[in-house]
């Protein structure tokens, strides 16, 4: 993974510097809480119900087994002893002292992270696939480029003030994981017909309060380009997105507003003014950058282990955590292991201090010393031995971290909610455990097969429950938390928004309602039919007749009384 | 004492100000409200100035002034001896289109200052419209920002191709002086330095 030069290191240290001055200035009067504001955001610091809330970024998802121990150090020290994995591959802490945060900053400068502009109107932390670098299906690494751009977006003085949060994502396989359609903007990584770096450009997808997904802006770009576009694209946003209106200030509205024809011309007229400046990357930086993305010294081994086979043969409980838990390598005789955050009835996402050092314990000792944080919010040793999966298996099991339900109903997507976060209108984390200990039966849940399950506390979509195939969003009426469901909703290249299925529910009726669109999905389903294409197949009427049929109804009033 | 920080061949210091502010008369306009919050942004390229307040507008007869960039445009005849004399500068807001200028101005070397006004320091459109002014229409004097001037977005300012900063009356601006300097070493080109860190330095693995 990427290793900080001289730099690097000196703009984390100043910038820690920095905060901390902003810092003092605050707590001394001589910063209003309105001019802090935007500062302590930029730094991922948010004022939520408790406490303030420190996001931490985790750039593209990479992680060295050294930071994720100094990441438990930090939990411990400054914390409850633990961290949430949130949907945008950062780690949160729900309970640092605003004055302790300069302290955290210059804790995490020791190796090589930060909080910077993981949140706030600004470029936010670059995301994309968990499996880069080792999935077969991949076209092109796109970690190098996401670095670059990591880079290049770090303090970009042109776009600090921007009208809303900027996303970027970047994906480089044949099968989207990035899911760069529901980003400010999508970049798909591809070698065009003479085999030559391209990408094509997404631009204005987005959830939050109005779900759209992006549209393609430009089909093919040179690699190079990649920056100068981005500053066309970003500087047409800057100066047009709507600054009136907070709910209409993402670059979608804009998009939508002027339609991408008009958009895309005036980021083109703009482009030509940009396109070759010194910004355009150079062949000798994406090498320097690319040297740290090498493949790892990988082991000759056979595509298959005897003793992997045994185990699985004779391991009922390890061989349904491989069933779930294990994806394609490009090395044989290795695979990448998801370690599950979704233990039932737990916090989705939640890591203990000792969970996280044992992980990075793990990724030290089978892993080459790194992992990976997904969006689905578990963490990833990506290249690990037939042979040591076993071992793998036990320790994590051991410590919590081998629930086999990646992909299943209970590996649920998360924010965390009204429990945590002051824009919430619900709170989200009781509904996934109570959704999780309602099927808390492995083979029942195994048979119910592949879906996903998102769930938001409020439209600001954190959880993104609009691509759920099932999607729970919380809402407020009228002083109380209902939950709004929706079906049909879906990530990769034939990413979807989910359909509302109706009028919304209390909190005790969701594992019921769950239930039944589960009910209706194992009725109505053909042998080889997933979940979402039972929904995409006989739309969402089926479903909502069982879940608001009359005895729905009178267990509702039931319930509400 | 003045709040006015200058860059003089990248070296700030507090000078004092010689620029007077011309502005507009007050507009009975009421406050637009969006969603139920009272808008606190205007539109790009929105129109908020009527031929009235144009009219109405008091230029002082001698001196160094800065115009309203919509005063400039509507009676730069009646300035233009002044104009060539170096006596009138432009300011423009945030919100206002930098090709109005250019349409009305094609020589912008001819003016001495263009200052842009930031009534909220959040409002990061100040930004792009100083690179466009040096990168895209080749404007090579003074460039200030002016309003709600304070020191955390000093830097940005300064790679954006501000060199003059009026900081805001109730801050210190010796104090701001030291936020200029808060990276030594930054990331990717801009109007400041074109050249991004990967081309100033060799940067081995």
């Amino acid at each position: 993974m990427y290793k900080y030069d001289e730099i690097d290191q000196q703009i984390v240290n100043e910038r820690v510097t920095q905060y901390r001055d902003q810092t003092r200035r605050y707590l001394a009067g001589e910063l209003s809480e309105e001019e802090f504001r935007p500062l302590r955001l930029q730094n991922g610091l948010y004022i939520q119900r408790h406490a303030p809330m420190l996001r931490i970024a985790v750039p593209y998802g990479m992680l060295s087994s050294k930071q994720l121990h100094k990441l438990a150090d930090i939990a411990q020290r400054y914390d409850r002893s633990y961290g949430h994995f949130s949907t945008r591959q950062n780690m949160q802490l729900n309970w640092p002292k605003l004055e302790e945060v300069p302290d955290i900053l210059a804790e995490l400068a020791t190796v090589e992270m930060h909080a910077i502009q993981t949140s706030g109107n600004c470029i936010r932390n670059i995301t994309t696939d968990q499996f880069a670098g080792i999935a077969p299906d991949e076209v092109v690494d796109p970690r190098a480029m996401a670095e670059v751009i990591r880079q290049w977006s770090t303090f970009h003085p042109e776009f600090a003030l921007l009208p809303r949060k900027f996303k970027i994502a970047v994906s480089g396989t044949k099968d989207d994981r990035a899911v760069v359609q529901m980003h400010d903007v999508g970049m798909e990584f591809y070698l065009d017909s003479n085999q030559k770096v391209a990408i094509k450009v997404w631009v204005g997808g987005g959830l939050g309060r109005t779900p759209i997904l992006g549209t393609v802006i430009r089909e093919h770009l040179e690699w190079q380009h990649a920056l100068t576009y981005c500053e066309a694209i970003i500087r047409v946003y800057n100066l047009h997105g709507r600054r009136d209106n907070a709910y209409k200030a993402r670059i979608k509205i804009l998009v939508k507003a002027l339609g991408i024809d008009a958009f895309r011309s005036q980021v083109e007229a703009e482009w030509a003014h940009l396109k070759d400046a010194p910004n355009t990357i150079s062949q000798t930086e994406l090498a320097r950058v690319s040297k740290h993305f090498e493949a790892m010294p990988y082991a000759t081994l056979p595509a298959s282990d005897a003793s992997f086979d045994a185990a699985v043969a004779n391991n009922p409980a390890f061989a349904a955590w491989v069933k779930r838990s294990l994806h394609a390598h490009k090395t044989p005789g290795y695979r990448a292991v998801t370690l599950s955050l979704k233990p039932h009835g737990k916090a989705p996402g939640d890591a203990t201090s000792e969970q996280m050092h044992v992980v990075a314990d793990l990724a030290e000792q089978y892993s080459f010393g790194e992992l990976r944080v997904s969006h689905e919010q578990n963490l990833i040793l990506a290249d690990v031995k037939l042979s040591d999966l076993f071992a793998v298996w036990e320790k994590a099991r051991a410590h919590g971290l081998a629930t086999p339900n990646i992909g299943l109903l209970t590996d649920i997507i998360c924010c965390p909610g009204g429990d945590f976060c002051s824009l919430a209108n619900a709170k989200s984390i009781p509904i996934a455990e109570a959704i999780q200990m309602q099927f808390d039966n492995l083979d029942y849940l195994h048979d119910i097969g592949d879906i996903e399950l998102n769930i938001s506390g409020c439209m600001n979509a954190c959880g993104h429950h609009h691509i759920g195939h099932i999607g729970i969003l919380g809402v407020d009426k009228d002083g109380s938390e209902w939950y709004q469901v929706s079906i049909g909703g879906s990530q990769g290249n034939n990413s979807s928004i989910g359909n509302v299925i109706g009028p919304s529910f209390s909190a005790d009726e969701m594992p019921s309602v769950v239930q039944k669109l589960i009910d209706v999905y194992i009725k109505e389903r053909t042998p080889e039919e997933q979940f979402i294409d039972t929904v995409r197949r006989l739309g969402v009427a089926p479903f909502k007749a069982y879940v608001y049929a009359k005895n729905t109804q009178n267990t509702k009033d039931e319930v509400a009384a | 004492m003045s709040n006015l920080i200058k860059l003089n061949n990248n070296v700030a210091s507090i000078v004092d100000n010689e620029w007077a502010v011309v502005k507009l008369p007050a507009s009975q306009v009421e406050a637009r409200k969006q969603a139920g919050k009272v808008v606190l942004f205007k539109l790009t390229g929105e129109k908020t100035v009527s031929d009235e307040q144009l009219t109405n507008t008091v230029i002082p007869d001698t001196g160094k002034v800065l115009i309203p960039l919509s005063v400039f445009i509507a009676r730069k005849t009646e300035l233009q001896t002044r104009i060539n004399q170096g006596d009138i500068g432009v300011w423009l807001d945030t919100h206002e289109v930098l090709a109005e200028l250019v349409e009305h101005q094609a020589d912008l070397n001819q003016l001495p200052i263009i200052a842009v006004h930031v009534e909220r320091f959040a409002d990061g459109r100040i930004f792009s419209l100083g690179v466009l002014l040096r990168t895209r229409y080749g404007y090579k004097n003074e460039l200030r920002a002016f309003g709600d001037v304070l020191r955390d977005q000093l830097f940005f300012l300064k790679r954006s191709g501000f060199d003059s900063y009026l900081i805001r009356a109730d801050r210190n601006a010796e104090e701001a002086l030291l936020s200029l300097k808060d990276f030594s070493s930054p990331y990717q080109g801009a109007v400041d330095e074109a050249r991004p860190a990967f081309v100033r330095y060799n940067r081995v693995t």
